[in-house]
């Protein structure tokens, strides 16, 4: 299918350094899919592999169906937007959105026109004449996307494009990206280390770390029920405690963290008795003094810290000897102070059962 | 202090010697360059343009035309041996071996340029090393020496340096992701360097170009070495007026008449060369 991406067994070592090791991935025709990682997780060479401007040491890749694995970047039929740009200082704006056109050796007036229309969409017309140095980095980001939109390419690949940009600015640029995509049809495959990018446009996000895939899925699925202690971490799940199973009996899991705490778990079958797990909870599906339903969890603790974030707080709650982060919205809140006793309670489907498969928590 | 009266104070000593060593000179010899010789080589200084106006006949014009064309064979000869050094030391070969490898380039300056050019005469003359291994394979001896060719070797040999190292300055630091942006839009390699690199080491080409092609316009030892008795240039016409002619204004105004030409070259080239400056 036009615009799928396909990868297989993909390995790419710089010296003694593995960058990727061992990914395989598959990006659907027209998907909007994010590499999501932190700096150093591989998700720019796993890009770069796909542009074609780095050669892996081992695996495949296929674009609409064709194996482009030893094909130069510039047989490749995708296009990149590049962190810094790339925008070449010695073109207008218009000459670096026609630099692809004119490479395909296109007729003068198709590339003029071409150029305009593009250059209208990205909400730069008339600006065709100026210099990129000439531009604010926002507008500089629009001539490097309709640089690569204007050829029509099966992938659109784009590397961390918004890093350079403001927060508002990358806010208000997420729903225009998002919007050109849909717009266009065309595969996107999207790299950042900003998780909340990632949920905002992605169809789906593949959470990478030390080289790997750890888990693919819809933005939903994954905020919802991360599967290992690295993509709860970095989907800011707060709170993640090491702890042993005591017993399992009819759908619950019961706990006892490290430090001494006890609570219940819906078993999603993936709980051993006896065994030592990961579980985490999310900061905003606990709540402080509420009595809630009879069957959730209640915890007496101590309010120890106060984040105040604005729309929200977030208490960190000393419970034995863990501590949890509790988040409270600005709506609820009443006046609490350090040191105060609380109860704190969640349910025990809010308990998540992560796996540690590199065994970093330990 | 203000820091404007700082920055004349700093200037000062470098200004004075410009003056001292440049400035005062040059007067003195466009001075001169007005005069008329006296039959024993001195001076006499009667103003008039009666210099200029001979140096404006067709004979010196050929010879002035002559030294332009060696100058600008130079620069292109410069260039294209240069770039592919350049790019390759600038590009190709890893940050640790490249101070390396700019010794090497600059390694000739240790000796002298009249030490240089006899070695070339060695290996040039009939009897040179070049000569004896054409003879070995049955194709020499060859006229290699004192002519128009071994002067303009002898001239990129020497110039080349000022070539490579502005055209490394400029490859070097051309930033790889707008190459790999040329790539990614469709220009294979030879195109990302007609459209992409070369424009973007202009800057190297013209301040490498410009430091080569003035030098050349005078130069005068590697025609007087390795050039033949017919082949004059201006750096050897200069040179014979103030020897063995004995006359000083004539010298002194075809002297005017090179810096002249360099000049209106500049002021014509100004853009490119200011860009080359900022950039």
């Amino acid at each position: 299918m036009r615009g799928e991406v396909v990868l297989q067994g993909l390995r790419k070592a710089f010296g003694d350094v593995a960058a990727v090791r061992d990914v395989s991935l598959e990006v659907r025709g027209g998907e909007f899919l994010t590499l999501l990682g932190p700096s150093g997780c591989g998700k720019t060479t796993l890009l770069r592999m796909i542009a074609g401007f780095e050669s892996p040491d081992a695996g495949r890749i296929l674009i609409s169906g064709r194996d482009v694995t030893a094909l130069p970047a510039y047989e490749r039929p995708v296009n990149t937007v590049f962190q810094q740009y790339a925008l070449f200082p010695h073109r207008t704006v218009a000459g670096n959105v026609a630099f692809g056109l004119e490479m395909q050796r296109r007729a003068r007036g198709e590339i003029a026109e071409r150029v305009e229309k593009v250059l209208e969409m990205v909400r730069l017309g008339g600006l065709g004449d100026r210099r990129p140095s000439q531009l604010s980095g926002g507008q500089q980001q629009r001539v490097a996307l309709a640089r690569a939109v204007v050829l029509e390419p099966e992938v659109l690949l784009l590397d961390e494009p918004m890093a350079a940009l403001d927060l508002k600015l990358r806010q208000e640029m997420r729903v225009e990206v998002k919007n050109l995509q849909e717009r266009l049809g065309i595969t996107f495959v999207f790299v950042t280390h900003d998780q909340e990018e990632a949920l905002v446009m992605s169809d789906r996000i593949a959470v990478m770390n030390r080289g790997r895939v750890e888990q693919v899925g819809p933005p939903e699925a994954l905020y919802d029920r991360p599967r290992t202690r690295f993509v709860a971490d970095f989907l800011a799940v707060r709170n993640l405690l090491p702890a042993t199973v005591v017993s399992v009996a009819s759908g619950v899991a019961a706990l006892r963290t490290r430090g001494g705490v006890s609570f219940q778990a819906a078993d999603d079958g993936g709980y051993r008795e006896g065994a030592a797990v990961w579980v985490g909870v999310r900061p905003e599906r606990i709540r402080l003094d509420e009595g809630g339903v009879s069957t959730d969890n209640t915890l007496r603790g101590t309010l120890e810290d106060e984040i105040y974030l604005g729309d929200r707080t977030d208490w960190r709650v000393r419970v034995g000897e863990d501590t949890l982060t509790v988040a409270e919205s600005a709506a609820g809140a009443r006046g609490r102070r350090r040191g105060e006793p609380v109860t704190v309670s969640f349910p025990p489907a809010a308990v998540l059962r992560l796996d540690d498969p590199e065994g970093e928590g330990r | 202090m203000t820091s404007r009266r700082a920055a004349v104070l700093l200037a000062l000593p470098c200004l004075l010697a410009l003056l001292a060593l440049f400035v005062a000179p040059q007067a003195l010899m466009f001075e001169s360059s007005l005069g008329r010789r006296s039959f024993y080589g001195g001076v006499i200084h009667q103003w008039s343009l009666d210099n200029y106006r001979r140096a404006l006949e067709p004979l010196y014009l050929a010879i002035l035309a002559r030294s332009i064309g060696l100058a600008l064979a130079t620069t292109l000869l410069c260039l294209l041996l240069a770039y592919p050094v350049a790019y390759w030391l600038g590009r190709r070969t890893p940050p640790r071996a490249r101070s390396a490898l700019l010794v090497l380039v600059i390694l000739p300056f240790w000796t002298s340029f009249l030490v240089r050019m006899y070695a070339w005469i060695f290996m040039l003359r009939t009897e040179g090393l070049v000569n004896t291994a054409l003879g070995l394979t049955g194709l020499g001896p060859l006229n290699l020496l004192y002519n128009d060719a071994a002067v303009l070797l002898g001239q990129v040999y020497g110039e080349l340096p000022f070539m490579i190292l502005p055209l490394y300055a400029s490859l070097e630091k051309l930033d790889r992701s707008l190459l790999e942006a040329a790539a990614d839009l469709g220009a294979g390699p030879a195109r990302a360097l007609w459209r992409v690199t070369l424009p973007l080491s202009r800057p190297g080409i013209v301040a490498g170009s410009v430091l080569v092609f003035i030098p050349s316009l005078g130069a005068y030892l590697a025609p007087d070495l390795l050039g033949g008795a017919r082949t004059v240039y201006m750096g050897s016409l200069i040179q014979s007026q103030f020897t063995f002619v004995r006359d000083a204004p004539f010298g002194a105004a075809l002297s005017f008449m090179l810096s002249l030409v360099v000049l209106v070259l500049l002021v014509i080239f100004r853009r490119p060369i200011r860009e080359s400056r900022s950039a």
